[in-house]
């Protein structure tokens, strides 16, 4: 199951990423995860959160230019080599990873990788047939 | 002190004369004008007016204005007084909504180009013995043939170096050792700034005039391209509806520009009423061609903010002097010596699917060089999660914008609503540029 991405728009000037948490604190809403992908004249925030349909409302209430993305998001043992042997599934079977970032699990030991590929559903089958354990929205939620 | 010329017979012409010279050149246009363009002839009949009627220069103010919505209402050769196949010669500028300004000329006319634009580098002592460096841009833009074709006129060997590529600008400067040059102010200084960066001093240089126009600047800017290149700076101006450059021209004495006015009438007007302005009162520059064959235009409102200033000139030119223009009547900008209305730009949004009509135009000066930044707002159907697609998108606006306007500018995608409304609709123009004088 692929996961609920939210990502933002953000101009490059001070304060930009501070009033989009700002939004989300007023709305109650729990960052799971934040990455944020620059360029020299914008930004764009990528969020995984609690309550996703708050958080959406929230943001488009205040004027803030935000979409859904699908992403898969993989849990992975805290173990060397644990991320590569995923990368190295996804790679063999021709898929390529647009961008990454990674979290501390919300679901016990190790890590939560959140991946973005070429191929969305492709990845999420390669992986599940690899044997890899793969997040959905509840346990992002609690 | 003697004062060179070009061309001393015509230049320095008895007022009397010259005056003469006009009514003939007058009378005999307006005749020809009235045979040959249709757009003329009704405007004459729906006055009652007749060729016979303009008798003297005296009469000029009984003939109907030109206005640039004409030429693109005759777009784009409605308005030549001659058959195409007299015309050896088209040029074109950018236009506000798509349609260009489109100007032809025949061999004749490129004689005559030739000859006012000989008396205008003429006047800062260049002769046959020179070599001429043209950092104009050669193309549809008038700027670059038309100062190569006055160089060559004069005799002198003729570097067609065009805009860009400043590092071999500056070898050719260098190594060819040319002695004057051609170029907009602002890319004058590009080259001298290149020059410090690079450690090359101007004195490897051998330049002793240069010759500015096409985009506002200012006295300091003079008095820093002169010391930064070791010349001479001086200021001409001329627009391609009447000729391009070569329409009037700084003398040594540098105050004012003559008008080669044995071939290009100046009148200043009150821009509301129309009616003509004395001598030393601003107002709106308006032009007569009274010898061009292909486009001989009637007393066309050029939109540029001028005077005639009283009183003779100490070069013993009798030509009248102009103040150089003020100001625009319109909204038009010039950015880096190119006419770029703002409309232009919507036009360009309109047509590219997802873009948000809200836009603002910031022109601003980085160095010496004009800087146009285009922001144009997102909006939630147009956003991606993907930068590479967000960056295409500005992209795409910007290659739109520069094959429109011809002129580079770096597109800056915005936050939806962030560009300040006035009243409904966002302010569309920022120009941070100070002191603006052409």
């Amino acid at each position: 199951m692929l996961l609920k991405q939210i990502s933002v728009f953000a101009e490059n000037r001070r304060g930009a990423i501070m009033d989009i948490t700002g939004v989300l604190f007023n709305a109650g809403v729990n960052l799971r995860a934040i990455s944020i992908a620059d360029t020299t004249d914008f930004g764009v925030v990528r969020l995984i959160v609690d309550k996703r349909k708050e958080a959406l409302t929230a943001l488009r209430e205040n004027g803030m230019t935000v979409k859904e993305t699908d992403v898969v998001a993989l849990a992975v043992d805290d173990t060397p080599g644990a991320f590569h042997n995923a990368l190295k599934a996804l790679t063999e079977s021709g898929i390529m990873v647009e961008y990454s970032y990674g979290f501390v699990s919300p679901i016990g030991e190790g890590a939560t990788i959140i991946l973005k590929c070429d191929d969305q559903e492709k990845a999420l089958g390669c992986l599940t047939a690899k044997g890899f354990k793969l997040l959905t929205a509840d346990d992002v939620k609690f | 002190m003697s004062y060179h010329m070009y061309n001393r017979e015509a230049e320095a012409m008895p007022k009397e004369k010259l005056r003469e010279l006009q009514s003939e050149r007058l009378c005999e246009m307006v005749k020809r004008v009235y045979e040959k363009v249709p757009m003329y002839r009704e405007r004459f009949d729906s006055m009652g007016l007749k060729p016979e009627d303009i008798k003297s220069i005296n009469d000029l103010t009984k003939l109907p204005f030109t206005y640039k919505q004409d030429l693109r209402d005759n777009y784009p050769f409605g308005l030549f007084a001659v058959p195409m196949d007299e015309v050896v010669r088209i040029h074109a500028s950018s236009g506000t909504t798509g349609k260009q300004t489109v100007v032809g000329y025949t061999e004749k006319d490129m004689k005559l180009w030739g000859e006012v634009m000989a008396r205008t580098i003429g006047a800062g002592g260049v002769t046959k013995s020179d070599i001429g460096h043209i950092s104009y841009g050669y193309g549809l833009f008038t700027g670059g043939l038309g100062g190569g074709l006055g160089s060559e006129t004069i005799g002198c060997a003729t570097i067609p170096a065009s805009t860009g590529n400043t590092k071999r600008q500056v070898t050719i400067l260098e190594d060819f050792k040319p002695t004057f040059i051609l170029a907009t102010p602002s890319y004058a200084l590009t080259i001298a700034e290149y020059m410090e960066q690079n450690g090359i001093t101007a004195d490897s240089l051998n330049l002793k005039a240069g010759f500015f126009g096409a985009e506002p600047w200012t006295e300091s800017m003079r008095k820093e391209i002169e010391k930064r290149l070791n010349l001479k700076a001086y200021d001409i101006y001329g627009l391609s509806e009447v000729i391009g450059p070569g329409v009037a021209y700084e003398c040594e004495c540098q105050h004012g520009l003559h008008v080669n006015e044995d071939h290009f009438y100046l009148e200043i007007i009150d821009p509301e009423t129309g009616e003509p302005l004395p001598d030393g009162t601003e107002g709106e520059i308006v032009f007569t061609c009274m010898t061009k064959e292909a486009l001989p235009l009637i007393r066309y409102r050029t939109r540029d903010v001028g005077m005639r200033i009283p009183g003779e000139c100490e070069c013993g030119r009798t030509f009248v002097r102009m103040m150089k223009p003020a100001g625009r009547t319109d909204d038009m900008l010039i950015i880096r010596g190119v006419n770029v209305f703002p409309s232009q730009i919507e036009s360009v949004l309109m047509e590219l699917d997802g873009i948000a009509p809200y836009y603002q135009m910031i022109v601003e000066r980085t160095g010496n060089l004009d800087n146009l930044t285009v922001l144009v707002e997102l909006t939630e159907d147009t956003f991606t999660d993907e930068v590479r697609k967000l960056e295409a998108m500005s992209k795409k606006v910007t290659d739109a914008i520069h094959s429109v306007l011809g002129i580079a500018c770096k597109v800056k995608l915005v936050e939806p609503k962030s560009i300040e409304r006035f009243e409904g609709k966002a302010k569309r123009v920022i120009d941070k540029r100070t002191q603006v004088n052409f």
